[in-house]
């Protein structure tokens, strides 16, 4: 007896359960209703319906970087394919492990303008790691399990089903085994024996080493190993805002992050290094500044499972292609003990002399709302961000310590990213305290999914820096166009204590510096969602700066 | 600027070649030609991609085209022994008193004549892309009508035989 036949929807939903998915993200639609139909009566699989598909692609992202499985989602034809576009860009730049399943007009209507068409394999071809267009039902079972491999190995980024609906409802037996037949991708794992060996060689000359670690030692779960090598070669390790929580910020070898808005040590450290260690990330332009004057005396050892983000920006003398975590094992096993007593007195002098400051004139600064909510939580909440200024003072004023614990759009910057990020982390780690810091801008791109979070009961706790402006871009035009805040102004804000309360949650509000620890403290007991709007300093500014295009040793403020 | 000749073997299915040019588009490469046909596997196609830039952006085109799922393979033929060609069709402006000598021109480069009108003649001629340039440069003073290069396709040479002869 062959196995029984089955409709293309009941297809997917079984390939969706094989490939280990427990959460979905998405919102129903005319041409993915035949899959909702068989969603309607699945047990293993939770759905959570957001209020925005834009919602629903996030919180998918948000639950992939706090729990390390790839995120799903699901979204009608058209407008529903569409608005899932930003997500789906966010997760491609930021590596993301997701699966995006679009519906699509029938087979026989696609091309010809139908209603709620669009060109989805078109429109994702430069925002996915691939994407499929199933036109056979026979081509189903292999087309899922073949995207959650793509999407979750080498280095991970979002995949894209599109799916005609007439698929969803032809019928047809399944194989018994379904294989994946990718003969096309083999991502390289093992580094090249001999380079590591190299590589090592190089640190262990080197005078004046700097670890400089990305997304990618967060990915591969490779903290541990950077650990172990830092401490026992004494590298000071700086981390891009995608490595945040790769090394222990507390730790005397952390310089924190680099950058645009790194600290003056980290940046500093870079500019002086004799070798740099990059692991698992790529040379953003927000990390480099001036690519000429970017560690302009070091030899540069590069660490990454994607070949091509190797020598994409800068030269490196020694490329090594592979996951981060195999490599710096064998790595470590090269490195020789050694306590470079000058360099880490240097660093540790810079740190002294330059820390990350802001003005303590009992002001509520937002700053200081960060470094209340590290107080509170003890380090050990899971923080996600939205898009501007909270999401540098989230990155410079809390300490993380441990990986997926800074969730952030960062390489495509995306505003409204944090609070459905923030549902998809708490539904991925429902145990975990998860708090999002936002701003006043941010907050409102994606708020209707206050609704969401109310109606799934999760205990966020939204610290909106409430200041009235979209603060980096006014930032920027105070210190680059003449202080002409040319429609940065929030007038008109609503009363966002009412608005929360109006969607049933929680809300506070705090215009004194005093009552910050506590209304954090009773935003976590509460163990409910809830708003505290915090009304801070209107023009505090994101310190230090590089100007954009300047070399990073060029920092505005901070230099105190 | 180098010129760089790259063959690759891919899936031979819809869009797999919006997703090379898409590719080129969207990373600002360049790319001087392309083509596509089938290989002895009807699964796979082979396209032939003609390219220019500097080292860095060479590398990053093979690099990224590596990265698409439905590349197989990516070879370098810049960096080997190989042949290259390229077809094209020409029409060219020659009425009966000029007809003979641009026969001869055509013969010296062992092109063919493949059609003849009152005023015209069609003209195939394939090799290496600057034999081609050369032809049309020749064919300009007649006046050239219309012409279609198919773009080149390469193939590395084998290995030598080896000393035992095998």
């Amino acid at each position: 007896m062959s196995a029984k036949e089955m409709t293309g929807a009941q297809i997917l939903v079984e390939g969706l359960k094989a490939a280990g998915v427990e959460v979905m993200f998405g919102y129903p639609g005319g041409s993915v209703i035949p899959i909702f139909d068989v969603l309607y009566e699945e047990k293993s699989i939770k759905f959570v319906l957001t209020r925005h598909e834009q919602g629903a692609g996030h919180a998918a992202d948000g639950y992939a970087r706090a729990t390390g499985k790839p995120g799903c989602v699901i979204a009608t034809s058209g407008p529903g394919a569409t608005n899932l576009i930003t997500a789906i860009a966010n997760a491609y730049m930021d590596s993301v492990p997701m699966v995006a399943i679009t519906g699509q007009v029938k087979t026989m209507l696609i091309g010809n303008d139908a209603f709620q068409e669009a060109d989805v394999t078109g429109i994702t071809r430069p925002i996915t790691k691939h994407n499929y267009l199933v036109k056979d039902v026979n081509d189903l079972a292999r087309v899922v399990k073949e995207a959650f491999h793509i999407a979750s190995t080498g280095r991970p980024g979002p995949v894209v089903i599109d799916l005609p609906v007439d698929v969803t409802q032809q019928k047809t037996r399944l194989p018994k085994k379904v294989e994946i037949d990718l003969p096309g991708y083999k991502p390289t794992y093992e580094g090249h024996p001999q380079q590591v060996q190299r590589a090592a060689e190089l640190i262990n000359k080197a005078e004046r080493p700097v670890l400089y670690v990305g997304g990618g030692v967060i990915i591969s779960e490779a903290s541990e190993e950077v650990f172990e090598i830092a401490t026992k070669a004494h590298i000071p390790v700086t981390t891009t805002l995608m490595g945040l929580g790769a090394f222990p910020e507390e730790h005397p070898l952390s310089l924190q992050m680099l950058g645009m808005h790194g600290t003056v040590y980290a940046n500093y450290a870079v500019t002086n290094c004799d070798l740099l260690i990059a692991v698992g990330a790529r040379f953003d332009d927000r990390v480099t500044g001036k690519l000429d004057a970017f560690a302009p005396n070091a030899k540069v050892v590069h660490i990454d499972i994607d070949p091509s983000a190797i020598s994409k920006n800068v030269h490196v003398d020694m490329p090594i292609v592979g996951d981060c975590k195999k490599v710096l094992k064998e790595l470590k096993e090269h490195i020789k003990p050694n306590e470079r007593e000058a360099w880490v007195r240097t660093v540790a002098e810079w740190k002294e002399k330059y820390p990350l400051s802001y003005p303590q004139d009992g002001k509520l600064h937002p700053q200081m709302v960060v470094e209340k909510l590290h107080e509170v939580t003890g380090g050990d909440a899971i923080i996600v961000t939205d898009v501007g200024q909270n999401q540098m003072w989230a990155a410079q004023f809390y300490r993380y310590s441990k990986p997926r614990t800074f969730i952030s759009s960062g390489g495509l910057g995306t505003m409204g990213y944090g609070f459905p990020a923030a549902i998809g982390a708490q539904v991925g780690m429902p145990d975990r305290k998860v708090a999002l810091v936002s701003g006043d801008g941010s907050i409102q791109m994606n708020i209707q999914e206050l609704a969401t979070a109310h109606r799934l009961d999760l205990p966020i706790v939204i610290v909106l820096l409430n200041n009235g402006y979209l603060g980096m871009v006014r930032q920027w035009q105070e210190l680059f166009f003449a202080r002409r805040y040319s429609h940065t102004t929030l007038e008109a804000n609503p009363d966002f204590v009412k608005l929360v309360e109006a969607y049933g949650a929680k809300g506070m509000r705090v215009d004194r510096a005093g009552d910050v620890e506590q209304a954090l403290r009773e935003a976590f007991d509460a163990r409910t969602l809830t708003l505290i709007d915090f009304v801070v300093e209107p023009e505090a500014n994101v310190f230090p700066m590089v100007p954009s295009g300047e070399a990073i040793d060029r920092m505005i403020g901070g230099m105190a | 600027m180098r010129r760089q000749v790259l063959a690759c073997r891919v899936e031979n299915h819809s869009g797999v070649l919006t997703h090379i040019t898409g590719l080129f588009a969207s990373r600002g490469f360049n790319i001087d030609s392309l083509s596509v046909g089938e290989t002895d596997n009807p699964r796979f196609s082979r396209v032939t991609i003609v390219c220019r830039g500097d080292e860095r952006i060479l590398e990053q085109i093979r690099k990224q085209l590596g990265k698409l799922i439905d590349v197989i393979k990516v070879i370098n033929l810049s960096e080997m022994e190989s042949v290259e060609r390229e077809l094209m069709l020409v029409r060219v402006n020659v009425g009966p008193s000029k007809r003979a000598e641009v026969m001869e021109i055509a013969e010296v480069f062992r092109a063919k004549v493949v059609d003849v009108g009152a005023k015209e003649l069609m003209i195939e001629i394939s090799g290496k892309r600057a034999k081609v340039d050369a032809f049309i440069d020749l064919m300009r003073p007649y006046g050239i009508k219309e012409m279609a290069r198919t773009g080149e396709v390469a193939l590395a040479r084998g290995p030598k035989p080896s000393a035992a002869g095998g």
